[in-house]
């Protein structure tokens, strides 16, 4: 299935250089290995007008491209730091409308995106039906289910086909797959999206789909547009088995990120002065946890 | 309760290491789709007297969102719905946006315990945890006994049960909760 795949790109700043402005971006939650390397990048080099989809939530990656003016749009079922508390910047960019926030409920992003997987126009599902999300979301459909002889109402949600799917991975190997474990939203993501953007840990010689142990954790090449590598591409995120999330840090932040100025403090501490090579990244982040 | 009963099986959707779940995080919704979860608890950040949660907005602030909670809540034989703060705050007349409507079975506060009655859609006071009127810190109305009982208090098997092996397992993936409740690292 996988043909000859490009060599990785030279890092996070050649994979963010290939987002648009106005992109609808994936990204995955604060427990399935954002690429937060890039996300840097996107923040560095000033994207804007992002409309960011969470699968099916959305944390610090999705916090600092806010406070950083990059996103017009959010589509995601919650925004929060988890147990760090609220996210400060999407908070406060959503109370006073600087961004539009679609909110959703997760099995419904979910089902959106297999829609786009199975090449088919909307799902059904359960639920929803009594929520106020029906009153938010035009685009969702109350529907009956034909094959039923009762009344039987059930939820329509569109398919959705994100521009861009990013994350990272454990490892990348020579034929351009990645492996990403039972993380298996992110192949989701992949399979639903136009172009898929992975930062990866370590390279792995050969191909991982020939390791019976190891393929059901590989995304095929076929789904991956680019990669980059990133040690510690997920800091102060985690990456399960190899290092675990940063709280310090992540409380580091909630804290700083309370106000505008604090959050532009930040920024300029662990974004702009932190030029992410990978050996420097992995310093870096050992040395400021 | 898993030690009382081998066969129950709980489940943490952020469990850091060991997770369950190995189709992503739609397995959770998958199971539940298929009635293959039996019980779930869901918090709000208000809770009106119809036992509809919100988790998006309220006075002008905005909330995390609604999570998994506008399928899961209609869609799991029984929901139990919880909240530690007992307040006006909290339990309100109607909340400002539905995130999940239901049919719960129970609600659970730092104050008190309700059951709900379906055909009446109305809270039926259970028990107090301590002896005092809670209807002042209550938004909402509810039926109630002429004197409610005192919530049992958890037997010392119980707690032993909490303080040991529970708040072990909770401090792998809650490290603050755990540390604030039970002063573990």
């Amino acid at each position: 299935m996988s043909g000859p795949s490009s060599p990785p790109l030279a890092g996070p700043a050649a994979l963010a250089a290939l987002v648009p402005d106005g992109a609808l971006l994936a990204l995955p939650p604060d427990y399935s290995m954002p690429a937060m390397a890039v996300v840097r990048e996107l923040v560095r080099k000033k994207s804007r007008d992002l409309r960011l989809l969470g699968v099916p939530v959305l944390g610090l990656c999705a916090d600092l491209l806010i406070g950083a003016g990059c996103v017009a749009e959010v589509e995601s079922s919650a925004v929060s730091l988890g147990e760090a508390g609220l996210a400060p910047r999407f908070t406060e960019a959503a109370e006073k409308g600087e961004i539009v926030v679609r909110d959703a409920t997760c099995p419904a992003v979910h089902t959106a995106l297999q829609a786009t997987e199975k090449g088919v126009p909307f799902m059904p599902l359960r639920g929803v039906l009594g929520s106020d999300l029906m009153k938010v979301r035009a685009d969702w459909r109350e529907s009956a289910n034909p094959f039923s002889p009762e009344n039987d109402p059930i939820l329509l949600v569109p398919a959705i086909a994100p521009d861009i799917a990013l994350f990272h991975a454990r490892w990348a190997d020579e034929a351009g797959n990645v492996w990403v474990g039972r993380r298996r939203e992110l192949a989701t993501i992949a399979h639903a999206a136009k172009r898929t953007f992975v930062t990866f840990e370590e390279s792995r010689p050969g191909d991982m789909l020939e390791d019976e142990l190891l393929a059901p954790g590989v995304i095929c090449a076929t789904y991956v547009t680019a990669v980059a590598r990133a040690q510690r591409g997920a800091w102060p995120l985690g990456m399960p088995g190899v290092y675990d999330i940063d709280d310090a840090h992540l409380a580091v932040y909630a804290k700083a990120a309370k106000t505008r100025e604090g959050f532009q403090r930040y920024i300029e501490e662990f974004v702009d002065a932190f030029v992410c090579t990978p050996e420097k990244s992995s310093s870096r982040a050992s040395s400021r946890a | 309760m898993q030690h009382r009963n081998p066969s129950l099986r709980v489940s943490f959707l952020h469990k850091r290491k060991g997770n369950p779940f190995t189709e992503g995080s739609r397995e959770l919704f998958d199971l539940a789709g298929q009635g293959r979860i039996d019980v779930f608890f869901l918090g709000g950040a208000q809770i009106d007297g119809d036992a509809c949660i919100n988790l998006v907005r309220a006075d002008g602030r905005r909330f995390p969102g609604s999570f998994g909670s506008a399928f899961m809540y209609p869609v799991v034989a029984r929901t139990i719905l919880f909240r530690e703060e007992h307040s006006r705050r909290v339990l309100v007349p109607k909340v400002e946006f539905v995130s999940a409507r239901g049919d719960p079975a129970a609600l659970l506060t730092g104050s008190a315990l309700f059951s709900w009655q379906k055909d009446k859609r109305r809270f039926r006071l259970e028990s107090v945890h301590e002896r005092r009127d809670i209807r002042p810190d209550t938004g909402f109305d509810f039926d109630a006994p002429p004197q409610a009982p005192v919530t049992a208090p958890p037997s010392a098997e119980e707690l032993q049960l909490l303080r040991g092996p529970v708040a072990a397992a909770i401090a792998a993936d809650y490290p603050d909760f755990a540390k604030r409740v039970w002063g573990i690292n």
